[in-house]
């Protein structure tokens, strides 16, 4: 059996681990706000980590300077996963995935005194983390577009199925630069108010900030206090459009179906994607209809930390899975009426019940989408 | 399980060899290498001139390696998969991404572009080129990593769903591109004779080598 431990870390706009996270999912709060940044004139609606929050991070960092943003985040994330579980940096059976999809891409503008412009290469900057926390093994790069995340959560599970490592840590990771900000906005794809997953206003998405880490391994001893079976997952291309969801939900269905076996238990809940883009969205709800899947629990966490791009797969499965020890639906933040024609059921309020399973879903540019199965243990 | 590599191609220097025949070589400027092989591939494919250098790559190779190779009309292409790696992600175009705002007196951010600044868009094109819509995977990797394409190919193929990988690495850096593409099927009589070769770590070391 291989296990999503216990051990996860969260750092976003709502907190430096994963509890303080939690509680302010849980409470309600959102960070999504107009931030104004350096290189435009005009505000952009995204979750943006306070400078605040950054300094009470790196209080205790020795030479914070001489990381980049997302660097920094990083190290301290997969810190707090090895302090929590007590696996050495140095132990020969961890592997550490990082996903991603656009790493340093800040180092491709401006003068970064100190810093090597070469970490711009994700493996170069994957190596940067390793020399840091001194792992032994070289970290592998997953750069899969927003499926990334939970493409690396299920791969995590091969490679240990494969013996390639007993345990391995999942890192996922973005920061907010202009590059993405200028490129999600010459999409039109940008809401100027805060998101509105599955709603019928919804108008597009928020980029969010965020790096969450969590240990997936076959060592039981090492699943912490809260088990999880990682029961497994699969990706599916939809071979439709590079930048367009596919009008069937096609391959999200093919994810799904490879993913939930016949006979089995039903999942308590998914955690969806829900972009708050309208295709995407609607792409979702005809592929979860298709799978059977209509009277089930759905929300999306992306209006509480907007879209986090490479780091959304993990950070969304981390909440899901506090959520589903602590036997709680999440509220969809941002839903009020419903504004898809596939037949699901969001969670409108956030409230107990009775959960042993929750499915997590993801789908991206490039056609890809992916879906695991996690489980009470 | 017993698995073999069917047919391939390697992209390097500007030419293309694939099945140990050399395909196509050409003497131009680089810019113009992946339209001239467009060009002598007699492909029709129009959204190939709209795409960026790592997907011509990718697409070129595969449509090289395809296009003779007979059994791959007969796969089911929702068990068929595609795991790539490269080295420096979709840099090549993120590049020109940024030059496009760099300057805001000549700020011309393109969705065109945009799309192309992930390195996964390439298994994405050529997911559309075919109609392939199993397993996705892109590796981003310091050097060439036989290990981990043949580790994670056979991974996905001793699984149910899965029928056969195709697989490799496409990078595109300051102008050159390096592409290995190939396809992994389990082994059959009649795909074990002498033109296929075995799946593994060695094989595939020495089709890049080549």
């Amino acid at each position: 059996m291989i296990f999503a431990s216990s051990y996860h870390n969260i750092i976003s706009p709502l907190g430096l681990n994963s509890h303080e996270n939690y509680e302010a999912v849980h409470s309600g709060t959102s960070p999504i706000k107009q931030h104004l940044f350096s290189f435009s004139a005009d505000p952009f609606c995204v979750a943006h980590i306070d400078d605040s929050l950054i300094a009470r991070a790196t209080s205790c960092v020795k030479h914070a300077e001489k990381h980049t943003r997302l660097e920094l985040l990083s190290l301290l994330s997969i810190q707090d996963v090895l302090q929590q579980s007590g696996i050495n940096a140095g132990d020969k059976d961890l592997g550490l995935i990082y996903t991603t999809t656009k790493g340093n891409i800040d180092l491709l503008e401006g003068d970064h005194p100190g810093i090597d412009p070469n970490r711009v290469y994700l493996p170069v900057f994957a190596n940067y983390l390793k020399q840091q926390l001194g792992l032994v093994n070289i970290p592998l790069v997953v750069s899969n577009a927003c499926i990334s995340g939970l493409l690396g959560i299920i791969m995590a599970q091969r490679f240990i199925e494969q013996k390639r490592c007993r345990h391995v840590i999942v890192c996922g990771g973005d920061i907010l630069s202009e590059f993405t900000l200028s490129g999600f906005k010459s999409f039109n794809a940008l809401s100027p108010e805060p998101c509105k997953p599955f709603d019928a206003n919804r108008t597009g998405i928020n980029l969010g900030e965020a790096v969450s880490s969590i240990l997936i391994t076959a060592d039981e001893t090492l699943a912490g206090h809260e088990k999880t079976q990682l029961v497994r997952g699969a990706s599916a291309n939809d071979a439709n459009h590079i930048s367009g969801p596919s009008r069937t939900g096609d391959g999200l269905l093919q994810a799904i179906q490879q993913t939930l076996v016949a006979g089995e238990t039903l999942p308590g809940f998914i955690s969806a994607h829900g972009t708050a883009t309208p295709y995407n969205d609607e792409m979702e709800s005809i592929a979860f209809e298709r799978a059977g899947l209509t009277t089930m629990p759905v929300n999306s966490l992306k209006g509480y930390y907007g879209h986090t791009l490479g780091a959304a797969g993990v950070l969304e499965t981390v909440i899901s899975l506090m959520a589903l020890h602590r036997q709680t639906f999440i509220k969809s933040a941002g839903y009020e009426s419903k504004g898809v024609s596939g037949q699901i059921q969001l969670i409108d309020k956030t409230s107990p019940g009775t959960i042993s399973s929750f499915l997590k879903t993801a789908s991206g540019f490039g056609g890809c989408n992916g879906a695991a199965l996690f489980m009470k243990a | 399980m017993d698995t073999t590599i069917t047919t391939y191609t390697r992209i390097r220097r500007q030419g293309i060899l694939s099945n140990d025949q050399l395909f196509y070589e050409h003497n131009g400027e680089a810019a113009t290498f992946a339209g001239d092989a467009y060009k002598h591939l007699q492909l029709s494919y129009p959204k190939f001139h709209k795409m960026d250098l790592l997907c011509k790559a990718g697409l070129l190779a595969t449509e090289t390696a395809l296009k003779d190779h007979a059994s791959f009309q007969s796969l089911d292409m929702s068990r068929v998969a595609i795991v790539l790696a490269n080295r420096a992600s979709s840099l090549e175009t993120d590049r020109q991404h940024q030059r496009s705002i760099s300057d805001k007196s000549n700020y011309f951010p393109s969705p065109a572009v945009f799309v192309y600044t992930l390195p996964n868009i390439v298994i994405g094109e050529i997911a559309i080129k075919y109609k392939i819509t199993g397993e996705n995977a892109f590796f981003v990797c310091e050097h060439f990593d036989a290990a981990l394409l043949h580790d994670y190919a056979e991974t996905l193929l001793k699984s149910e769903h899965t029928d056969a990988v195709l697989a490799g690495w496409t990078d595109v850096d300051q102008g050159l591109t390096d592409t290995l593409i190939y396809l992994v099927e389990r082994s059959t009589d009649s795909n074990k004779n002498t033109n296929f070769k075995p799946h593994s770590f060695e094989t595939i070391n020495q089709l890049y080598t080549l």
